[in-house]
């Protein structure tokens, strides 16, 4: 039985009848070739049956041939849920049908269908939720019942990727319409992109029959692509899906493992039609397949669709099927044309000369199925809308051709802005109020048949395949309220499946405005949104970009053993060692008993230059600036216009109208730019620069830090009266230009040396050489997290949160009360005239007990009173520390807290007053 | 995806912008009671039309305002902040 149904050349443009390929499908070597595809090389094997239906296990086959259906959604052996009519055969593919239990063929969840009347619409919404309880059983069957295909756990990634394309014009749609637009759009000089989603260009040239000569698609065909290909400047993308169109014409366009993303100046949309599903009894059964997939069959891969057929008719495209199945040899039984009266069209003509019985005025009223697949049709007189006579014939045949009509392929349009319309009297559509730069390309007028909806006493006349929905579910739906098409969808799932109503938006808004007595314009079809085809994560992933930051000592802190962790876009090193615990406490005590050294190149830094550049940072900062001598540091808190703490840092003085602000490694992006916000309102003269990347910075730290960096330094005194605590100074250190600062962020003698970028390893190198004999060692950001905890300096982010302002924290003292203005200033007035609502306060645990965490909860008895918001074992004092927010009942020294360890044990701390070390601030001061 | 017109840089992808939140001129914190100063803080209009709001090239880190309508989400036009901010922010 092999390749029996192949038919000879010419039919068969895609096939390479030179080179047989073979695979597997259901575990039977199956053979094909080149330029198969899975659903193409089983036909041609006389194998139908591809697939079971989501929820009542119905055996389904070639539906449209195009890729634009759920029938046809097969396992691959990496990769489930595959398009076969879509998907090209290899050597030793291996393909399974998906949703069955036992085989595909003998699927016994088939069995559910006999229950189809106890599993109405909206059954989910009515069952199963008694007892409670009761869903958490049903749903885990009904996963395993309903699902689709199998994700392969063991997928390892792989190469998808994102482009960026411009052009002119984007022709979207291959076909004779898109053709002829592009060449049109390039002989006006425009760049033009034309996407065509199949493997070639043509459309329905490849495969429709417009005329009784058969030759005649194919030689416009051949005059359209090559005059595509002479023109230089078009570009042709073929299997490249167009799969969604966003603001101001960007298309998602998918091809291979690549998302496009396109920018174009006009899109032109020639994307054609959809044909429709006619619905009668069975209309699902393989061997039901629209016209088009017919001859798709035929002309495209060379395989006769059929022995005996019988064609539905409702427009006279049916006619060109007729022809195209005559001529490949499959024996016409009749041609049912539901139309009184059968037009005058040339191809009707030639068919009823080629000896075909033309019913007109007739439905199939049922299908049924021998070995799952037609076996017959039964035809009836209609005799009303969607009304047949109670008797009619019954034919034999193995292949239905359905061509009663078609949708435009409007969802690019729609996603557009545009609107779809429908006329009642011809049953046709239109698209209208385009969005500027989108047209539509101009397509041919395919006749509808307005009402292809034949109901049957025993239902399964189903309009959307996807999702198993009949007739009657969809009238169900309409009766339980839902009277709008897109309650309808939602109740129903109707539209919801894979195909995304392709072919069930149309019937269902036929039924809605009958069901509901409105007109289908009315009643309309429900949102077709983007993507127009599947999309897979990895096509929305792409590759991964992640930016990384790294200082200029970054290799310095390798080569020393760092652990490093990114702090936003940043590396930096945790602690240097293999033992976490060991390591932070030596870095600690380091810093506390001799010398260490600090990377602090992330710190953000902002350059604000100019004759308001002090009334600049008197606004943005709670602090006070304008008397601030040059050649000393404040300290520098922001509130928003609420009065909450965004950020802090510092403020140097480096001459009348030269300042240097740092401000948090994670903030100073938002920070400058909101400094930026302000002052376009403001518009105080004064130069803001983010010079944050400009330079690198370290930070000497400790009570030898004053004797391990004097020698180095020229043009400038280190002492403690040239050079006090909150100074800064510019001159050369280890003959490199830098600044100093004397800070006490961590709560030792130290200075922060700000230099270059470039120079930041240079500067490393010699302080760590001039620390030598001093034992000096480098000193990671957990550490100097540690080192601040138990000065009990706060780092706004993880001790502040959304809400805090600085009475909150104890901060009053950085507020200068003699300022006309500051951002938050006029809230923080409301503010503090109101009872705190909590406070941040310090607390000592007993060093036995386990340590809390960060979000511990502080509890009184069944009330949450606050928060821990950092907490370590201090190695300095040799307790447990930490900063918590507490009721200010609680917050006075002396007071004893709880703290809910992990839900497991109450810890009792007792709140002391801070800082934890060196009270008075006498170290950072030395 | 979006393109807004940059005062500065032209039309750009809106990914390369930061909104920056709707334009309200400064109130004046002296002349303003607390529950006036809270409602400048707090309460945004959520105009339904033409609104005018700040939105940043985050690149080039320029500040400009734009008027858009929220019904459509059409930028009718861009300018820069000059037009609006007086010498001390309050129009």
């Amino acid at each position: 039985m092999s390749q029996v149904n192949r038919l000879p050349a010419p039919q068969g443009s895609l096939v390479d009848r030179a080179q047989t390929v073979s695979f597997e499908f259901e575990g039977q070597c199956v053979e094909g070739f080149a330029g198969d595809t899975i659903a193409s090389a089983l036909a041609a094997s006389d194998l139908w049956l591809l697939s079971r239906s989501f929820k009542y296990h119905r055996p389904r086959g070639v539906l449209t041939m195009a890729g634009q259906d759920a029938n046809t959604l097969v396992q691959l052996s990496g990769e489930p849920n595959c398009l076969a009519d879509r998907t090209p055969i290899s050597e030793g593919l291996q393909v399974t049908g998906q949703n069955y239990s036992g085989s595909l063929r003998r699927d016994r969840g088939s069995l559910i269908g006999r229950f189809a009347r106890f599993l109405p619409v909206g059954f989910y919404y009515h069952a199963f939720f008694r007892p409670r309880g009761a869903w958490n059983w049903w749903s885990a069957w009904f996963r395993k019942k309903a699902g689709l295909g199998v994700v392969d756990q063991s997928f390892v990634g792989e190469g998808f990727d994102k482009q960026y394309r411009f052009c002119d014009v984007v022709v979207i749609g291959g076909g004779p319409v898109g053709m002829s637009a592009a060449i049109t759009a390039a002989t006006s000089g425009a760049e033009v992109l034309l996407l065509e989603e199949h493997t070639v260009l043509g459309g329905s040239l490849n495969y429709a029959r417009a005329g009784i000569d058969a030759n005649a698609e194919k030689l416009r065909r051949k005059r359209l692509v090559s005059e595509v290909e002479a023109a230089p400047s078009i570009t042709v993308m073929t299997s490249a899906t167009a799969t969604g169109w966003y603001a101001d014409n960007w298309v998602s366009v998918l091809c291979g493992k690549r998302l496009h993303k396109l920018r174009a100046r006009k899109v032109v949309l020639c994307s054609g039609y959809l044909e429709q599903l006619a619905l009668f009894h069975n209309n699902d059964l393989p061997g039901v397949m629209m016209g088009s997939a017919a001859q798709r069959l035929i002309k495209l891969y060379g395989v006769q669709p059929g022995k005996r057929a019988v064609v539905l008719a409702g427009n006279d495209e049916a006619y060109g099927v007729v022809l195209d199945l005559l001529d490949a040899g499959v024996a016409v039984a009749a041609v049912v044309d539901c139309r009184a009266e059968v037009s005058s069209d040339e191809r009707v003509t030639a068919a009823s000369h080629r000896g075909v019985a033309v019913m007109s005025g007739h439905a199939v009223y049922a299908a049924h199925g021998d070995h799952q697949h037609l076996a017959s049709v039964e035809v009836r007189r209609i005799v009303g809308q969607g009304e047949c006579a109670s008797h009619g014939e019954r034919i034999n045949c193995d292949l239905l051709c359905v061509s009663v009509g078609v949708m435009p392929a409007y969802q690019l349009a729609c996603q557009a802005g545009a609107e779809l319309n429908y006329e009642e009297q011809s049953a046709s559509f239109s698209i209208t109020r385009l969005p500027p730069n989108f047209e539509l390309g101009e397509a041919w007028d395919v006749e509808n048949f307005p009402w292809p909806i034949f109901a049957h006493p025993q239902g399964k006349e189903f309009v959307d395949f996807d999702e198993d929905l009949q007739i009657a579910d969809i009238v169900n739906a309409t009766l339980a309220g839902y009277k709008h098409v897109q309650l309808v969808k939602r109740y129903s799932t109707c539209g919801m499946g894979p195909s995304q109503g392709r072919h069930s938006a149309l019937p269902t808004a036929r039924l809605v405005a009958q069901a509901t007595g409105t007109t289908i314009a009315e009643t309309g079809v429900t949102t077709a949104r983007p993507p127009f085809a599947p999309e897979t994560l990895g096509h929305c992933a792409g590759r991964s970009f992640y930016p990384a930051l790294r200082t200029n000592i970054h290799h310095r802190h390798i080569e020393a053993g760092a652990q490093m962790l990114q702090a936003g876009a940043w590396y930096r090193p945790a602690y240097y060692g293999d033992d976490p615990e060991r390591a932070i406490r030596e870095e600690v005590l380091q810093v506390r008993q001799s010398v260490g050294l600090i990377d602090v190149s992330t710190l953000g830094g902002i350059e604000v230059r100019g004759p308001d550049a002090a009334e600049f940072l008197n606004r943005v900062y709670t602090f006070a600036y304008m008397k601030q001598a040059p050649g000393t540091v404040r300290y520098a808190l922001m509130t928003n216009e609420a009065g909450v703490v965004i950020d802090d840092g510092v403020v140097c003085r480096l001459g009348p109208q030269h300042f240097y602000v740092t401000a948090t490694t994670g903030g100073v992006e938002a920070v400058f730019r909101k400094m930026l916000q302000w002052n376009a309102q403001w518009r105080l003269d004064v130069v803001l620069m983010n010079v944050t990347s400009a330079y690198a910075g370290v930070n000497i730290v400790g009570p030898a830090s004053r004797a391990v960096l004097e020698p180095l330094c020229t043009g400038f005194d280190v002492d403690k009266t040239a050079f006090p605590y909150l100074g800064v100074r510019r001159g050369i250190v280890a003959g490199i230009p830098a600044m100093l600062l004397r800070v006490g962020f961590v709560g030792e003698l130290g200075y922060e040396i700000h230099v270059p970028q470039h120079c930041g390893e240079a500067l490393w190198d010699a302080l760590m050489d001039a620390g030598e004999s001093a034992g000096i060692r480098p000193v990671g950001i957990e550490a100097q997290r540690l080192l601040r905890l138990e000065k009990g300096h706060v780092i706004v982010g993880q001790d502040t949160d959304a809400m805090s302002n600085p009475m909150e924290l104890q901060m009053q003292w950085a507020i200068a009360r003699k300022k006309d203005f500051f951002v938050g200033g006029r809230s923080l007035e409301v503010l503090e005239r109101r009872p705190l609502r909590r406070m941040l306060v310090g607390f000592c645990a007993n060093p036995a007990g386990s340590v809390p965490k960060e979000s511990h909860l502080i509890i009184d008895g069944d009330n949450m009173i606050g928060r821990v918001t950092s907490c370590a074992w201090s190695p300095s004092l040799e307790k447990i520390i930490g900063l918590a927010y507490v009721d200010p009942a609680s917050a006075a020294p002396g007071s004893v807290i709880s703290i809910d360890v992990d839900g497991r044990r109450t810890v009792s701390a007792e709140v002391v007053s801070m800082p934890f070390y060196d009270a008075d601030g006498l170290r950072q001061a030395l | 995806m979006k393109i807004l017109i940059c005062p500065l840089n032209g039309p750009r992808n809106i990914s390369e912008f930061t909104y920056g939140g709707e334009y309200h001129p400064l109130a004046d914190p002296q002349k303003s009671n607390d529950r006036a100063w809270a409602d400048y803080v707090f309460f945004h209009d959520n105009h339904a039309g033409i609104v005018i709001e700040w939105w940043c090239h985050t690149a080039s880190s320029y500040w400009f305002l734009a008027e858009r309508d929220t019904r459509t989400d059409n930028v009718v036009r861009t300018f820069p902040a000059s037009e609006l901010a007086t010498s001390d922010g309050r129009s």
